[in-house]
Order: structure tokens, then sequence, then C-alpha cells
């Protein structure tokens, strides 16, 4: 069963537990600044809305790789940024339609969300839930359970 | 260890800017943010400096568990000689700046002398620069943080800045970082501003990677979420309702301090609590609560972001407060409602706005208000001298004086002075609610008796956060006690003074005793920095820092009758409720407390004591 991480921002509090714990898996560092999750504060509305790459089937940044370094891992579907091929010359960075993946100025190569390799460090530190890794197929499951609840399980319902 | 190693420090006369090793000897003995940055502090500045005058320091320092994933691990402290109490200023802040700093490789910043023109600190990792400010002096907070991020064409930048009031030194000025969090308190604000330095910008990407055992450390880490989660208070009150959960709590028990302290219930107090933010308002149908926020690395989020009713009349044709915006904290709605009969939950928003926007301490604001508004009860004042009628309870006349403090026009220059100075100007200095200058916060302590004490010995003027015995004496936590007695009080006022000056030397929230103890902290500190931070030590450290502030402030003139409360509270009764015909028995508690220190009648530090905590 091929998994996905799973957004609710309207559980998100704007903690930034996500970005941490994702430079701590990837890098053994606390930065924000090198975070493959970014969650953005519109402080006009409230909204704290967190942000990564969706691993699209289909993905544009794989394709318009020229030197073939970013692969499938077959376990859990992400695409994932070989380092040692990557020769950092940005092009994945312009074809990707949500910006999800970036040039790292220290390395000289590009990075994005790999899932941690089926257990995602963002997922776990989460405080709220605003962050799941669930079900790929079954993303909707919760809402459903939700709205079932309402409409069937209720002393009100029909 | 998961201190930076360095610190920053910028002469503000010369212009100059020199990076140097942190002093890993105080680190240990101090070991952050507030206790570190005080012995510098302390050790470089005459305890008799004018707070105004360039010879006056002020200092921006994290701690060891700043910029870490240790919950609430995203505070800083801004340390000066304040002046609006002439004693060590020490106000901390959330939001996401300290940890920004943090991660770009500083543990501190300390600024000396003044600069000629209006100046702002620009810092990117290890690149450092004093630029011109001229085109931001005269702008807000808000308006200062949009410029920057603009003018430096990086929207991560984080800005800590004042506003219009901390250039008009109004002695009750904050530091405003992140739109609206405040290093609030004691006039911090006005220190900037009397040296010319609107802004620090910085962005950091770095990072914070030297913590010392890393696996032990996100153990200790992920137990203290769970038991912030785990708790009732941290775990739902807060996110939920924020600090303004404590509005009914604190009136029901006969504390909350109503008319600046005449009545100690407010029958108002229902209308600008957290249940009434949650609420659907009858003018437009929409709640005024919007959400809850944290600060960087915080598990709680008890932050509040408010929307106002754009009809109300304080915000007619502004659009600028229109948006989601900062909202009340149980201090400010006490301060700007109860304490000046105010029931207008969106006119106390209006005023909390204008804090945030301007850089005011919304708690000494209201409760200069609330000295105003008596003295206009008693025609001392008129409605020609304030320029608005003030009876208590007036919207209108909290609305105006807002806007007047912050730009110092008309009887602003009064408001800025903060209640003591004004009240003394006007014949009736028994009429300031505060200690050694300072405004008192939220709490009666008549019908709270451990904070009468805890107001009248805090190092920094009157203050809830110095030692919050609160939380036992109405919340139970950790041991229930009896608010309406003062028997064991001094022991308790210690404690709690000692433990909540080691939670803030390690760059954590306070309110995260609501859940943890030491022995919740130790545990995240040993793993990070060394693993000679025990429960025992962080006590010592704490009491250590305690004694260095009251060594300082002491050396500063301070004097065991400057340990006192204003007449009001220890000789009017308590007029209703449970504490009703109660005084401060301060006097019985006051001895008691020094004899618990190890200081002499005086109040001053024994020698022994003195060598016991290595001062």
């Amino acid at each position: 069963m091929q998994k996905t991480l799973h957004i609710n921002a309207d559980k998100c509090t704007g903690c930034l537990q996500c970005e941490m714990a994702c430079s701590y898996d990837n890098y053994g560092v606390f930065a924000t600044s090198k975070s493959r999750i970014k969650v953005f504060d519109f402080h006009h509305t409230g909204r704290k809305v967190p942000y990564t790459c969706t691993q699209c089937d289909e993905a544009w940044c794989l394709h318009s790789c020229p030197v073939e370094a970013i692969t499938i891992d077959t376990l859990t579907g992400a695409k994932v940024v070989d380092e040692g091929t990557c020769v950092g010359c940005k092009v994945c960075t312009i074809s990707c339609p949500f910006g999800t993946i970036n040039y790292v100025q220290e390395t000289g190569k590009v990075q994005k969300c790999d899932l941690c390799g089926g257990e995602p460090a963002c997922a776990e530190a989460c405080p709220t839930a605003a962050i799941t890794y669930v079900d790929a197929d079954w993303t909707g499951l919760d809402r459903m359970r939700a709205w079932a609840d309402k409409l069937g399980n209720q002393p009100h319902a029909a | 260890m998961s201190w930076a190693g360095k610190i920053l420090r910028v002469n503000l006369t010369d212009g100059t800017i020199a990076s140097e090793p942190l002093n890993m000897t105080w680190a240990r003995q101090y070991l952050g943010s507030r206790g570190l940055a005080t012995k510098y502090f302390v050790e470089e500045v005459d305890a008799t400096v004018d707070p105004l005058s360039a010879a006056n320091k002020i200092i921006w320092a994290t701690g060891p568990l700043t910029g870490t994933m240790a919950s609430t691990g995203g505070r800083y402290t801004v340390i000066t000689k304040g002046p609006l109490t002439g004693a060590i200023a020490c106000s901390n802040s959330g939001g996401h700046w300290g940890a920004e700093l943090k991660m770009a490789g500083w543990d501190m910043v300390v600024f000396e002398g003044r600069s000629p023109k209006p100046v702002y600190l620009y810092i990117q990792d290890d690149v450092v620069e004093l630029r011109d400010a001229s085109g931001l002096w005269g702008k807000s907070v808000w308006e200062t943080e949009e410029t920057l991020k603009k003018t430096l064409q990086d929207p991560l930048v984080r800005v800590s800045s004042i506003g219009l009031a901390g250039e008009n030194k109004v002695l009750y000025a904050a530091i405003v970082n992140d739109l609206h969090r405040a290093a609030g308190r004691s006039g911090v604000g006005a220190v900037m501003g009397s040296k010319n330095l609107k802004a620090i910008a910085v962005r950091g990407t770095k990072g914070v990677g030297n913590v010392r055992d890393p696996k032990a450390f996100m153990a200790a880490v992920n137990a203290g979420k769970k038991v912030l989660r785990d708790n009732a208070v941290t775990g739902q009150g807060l996110p939920t309702y924020g600090t303004q959960v404590l509005m009914n709590v604190i009136n029901e028990v006969g504390a909350l301090p109503t008319r600046n302290h005449i009545d100690s219930q407010y029958e108002g107090a229902k209308d600008i609590s957290a249940e009434a933010m949650a609420t659907p308002r009858k003018s437009d149908g929409k709640k005024h609560l919007v959400t809850n926020q944290a600060c960087f690395g915080c598990t709680i989020a008890c932050g509040r972001i408010s929307k106002m009713d754009e009809g109300h009349f304080t915000v007619e044709n502004k659009p600028q407060y229109w948006g989601a915006s900062g909202g009340l904290e149980y201090e400010a709605a006490w301060a700007l409602g109860a304490n000046s009969g105010v029931n207008d939950l969106e006119a106390l928003q209006y005023a909390n706005m204008v804090c945030n926007e301007q850089g005011m301490d919304p708690i000494s604001f209201g409760a200069t208000v609330s000295a105003v508004m008596e003295l206009y009860q008693l025609g001392v004042l008129t409605k020609e001298q304030i320029g608005i009628e003030a009876p208590f309870g007036s919207a209108a006349a909290l609305a105006k004086l807002a806007e007047l403090t912050a730009t110092g026009e008309g009887f602003g220059k009064d408001m800025g002075l903060g209640s003591k100075r004004l009240c003394e100007k006007y014949g009736h200095p028994e009429l300031s609610m505060s200690v050694k200058g300072q405004e008192f916060p939220a709490y009666d302590g008549r019908g709270i008796q451990g904070m009468g004490l805890a107001y009248a010995t805090s190092n920094r003027g009157a203050c809830h956060l110095r030692g919050y015995t609160v939380a036992s004496e109405i919340l139970g936590i950790p041991v229930k006690t009896d608010p309406l007695v003062s028997e064991g009080k001094p022991e308790l006022v210690k404690a709690f003074q000692d433990v909540t000056a080691a939670f803030d030397s390690a760059g954590i929230c306070i309110f995260t005793s609501f859940a943890w103890s030491l022995a919740d902290v130790a545990p995240q500190v040993a793993a990070a920095c060394g693993e000679e931070f025990t429960v025992e030590n962080m006590t010592t450290i704490g009491e250590r820092i305690w004694n260095m502030e009251r060594d300082f402030n002491n050396r500063a003139g301070f004097t065991r009758a400057d340990d006192t409360l204003p007449k009001r509270l220890l000789t009017e009764g308590v007029k209703t409720g449970p504490a009703k015909g109660l005084v401060s028995r301060l006097p019985e508690m006051l001895p008691k407390y020094y004899e618990a220190r190890g200081w002499d009648a005086e109040g001053r530090i024994k020698p022994e004591t003195r060598e016991r905590l290595g001062l």
C-alpha cells in the first residue's frame, strides 16, 4: 500500500515543528531554511498552510531532468533526488508547477521531499495532526467519516 | 552543546560590529537568555546609569533551547536597565525572531552607545551591517516590518522593532517582533528609541546543529511534547481559549482588579472573556476570534488571532485594522477592559492593536488609563486637560488615549510617563497601582496573597511572570494552596521565582510550566548542553539569577522601602467576593521572604548567600 502526506491546513498552528523535523532528519540540524516542507502564514486571514511535494505520478521534475538524477522510490512512490547524479542545473525547479523542488547553494544540488523513506518526520512531529501520512487511495477517508457521522450517526439523522 | 558559541557586539556610537566567543564559564553558571544576558549586563554596566543615556546597554538574547525542536523553544529576552523602573529590565518574547537569530549563529546581540542617526541592524548569518533607517523612522512596527521585507527582497526575514512609542520614549514602550509578539514590559522599547535603533532584521540559514546528544535530546523533546499534549491546561485550555480562559475564573475568586483596583470583581467580565471572543457578535454575526496561533516550535499554541467588526466606531474607515491580527491575551483584556471598566470587546481589541502597531505595553498603558480615569472621577483632571471626557467605562476615551500615547500628541505626553510619574505630577501618587514604577498585571494581591508578595519583590517591578503563584493558589499547580492566607507564601514565592528564572534562561516559554516541572526541562537541557544540568543545578541557577538581579537593583539604589505595595492594597479591604475585607498581608510576609532568601532585614544579600550561590 502506498501512502501519501495529507495536509489539513485548518489544524495548522504555524509552530514549524514540521520544518525543524524535516531539516533535522535530512541534515542533522534544526534549520527551517533547510526544510523541504514550508508553512505559509497568511497573517491578514490568520491562515497557516503547510506545503510540500505531492509526489506527482507523472512528475515534471523527473521528466525534465537531463541527467536522470530523479528516480521513483518503488516502495513509497516518492520522487527522489540522487545527489551523486544531480548537476545542479535547476531545470527541475523551473518545470515543477508547484515550486516544491528547490536548489540548495550549500550543496550545489536540488532538494525535495522524499517521504523520509516511508516514515515522514514532519507528520510525526506535527502536534495537531495537520500533517498525516495516510493510505494514498483514501486521503478522503476522514472527511467522509465526518460527514457520515453527521448525516447518519447523530440522533437527529434520518 | 546547543549554544551558538558566539555573540555580536555592536557599538552604535562608533558604528562598529564585532564577533566575540560566548563566555562558556558564564553560560554554565547562568544558562542563557535572561540569566546569561543579565550576567553580561551587570558586569558591563554601572547600576546607577541613566536608562535613556548612551551609557546604558541593551541586549537581545536567546537560550540554549532557542531554535531547537524543544517545544516553545523560540523565545528571546531583551535585557537592559528599564526607564519605567530604574531597575533591571528583562522582557521576553516569542514569535519567530529569537529562533531566527539563533539559526543565524548568534546567542545574543549586545548594543552599546547611541547612534548619531536612525539605524537598523541587518543580520544574515555572518553578514552583519548597520544600515541607515532614516526612511523607517516615524513608521509603525507593522510598516517597518513590511518595508524591510520589501527593501531587503526577503519575505523570510524576521524583524524586531519599535514603533512610534519607542521613538517617542514612552516609558512603557515595547519591542515587537513578527507583528504582534512583544518584549513588552519596563520600557525596553524606549531604550531602543533612545539609541536611534529602529529595528533588527535577521535571516538565519545555518540552523542549530550542535546538540550534545541528539538521540537523548529527541527522546526528551518528544517526552516533553507528550506531557504538554496530555495536560488539561496546555493540551486543551490554552489552545482553545488562550490565556483569556482566566477572565471568568479570576473574577469569580474575587481577584480581578477593577477600575484601578477600587473593586476586585468586574460586572462586565463575561463581555470581555474568552467565551465572548468565541461567540458571534450581535453587530455582524461574526466571531471576534479567528483562530489560535503558535510561536516558533510551540506545541501549545495559545496565541489569539482576532478580526474586528469593521463597522465599530474605532475602526470605521480604517482598513488597516480590518484584517486578522494579534488578539487579546488575558493581561491585555484585563488592563484595557476590567481595569478601566470598559466592557466593549471591540474597543479593547482596537487599543490592543494600537499597542502592537506602535509598540506599547498594554498592561502599563491600560493601568495608566485607569489611573487617569480615577483622577478624572476625582475632578483632578478635566476634559480640557485630557482632550476627551474620561470616566471609567468610556471606550471612546480608551481608544483616544491609545492613539495620543503612541503619537505623543497633547495629553499623550503625560500618558507616556506611566501611572507613577503621572499620578505624582497631578498630586496623587497613591493612585498609581504600581511597584517600582511598573504597573500591576491582572491579579489582585489582596485576593491572591502570594501575588502581592510576588509583585512587591519582583526584580523588574510589578509583574506576574516572575513568580506566578496563581498557578498554585488558584489552579492547584503543582499543589493547591489557599489564596486567602499568607502562611507559606514567602517560601512559595521564592520557589516560583527561582524556577521561573531557570525556565526563562533555557529559551522556552514559561507557559510550559503549567505542565512541566524542571524534571521535564532538565533532561532536554542536559541532552542539549551537558550532563551537569540536573534539576538541582537548574534550581540553583535560577536562584543565582534571581540574586544577581536583586544585587543589581540594590546597587541601583533600591532598598527594602521599594519592596512594597500601593496604600490601597495594604489598607483598603476587598469589597466583594471570597476575599471580602482582606488587605495584603505583605508586612507579615516580607521579613519571612527575606529570611527564606538568605537576605538581611534590609533586603540585602548576606555574604554567606553570595558564597553559596557563587556570586
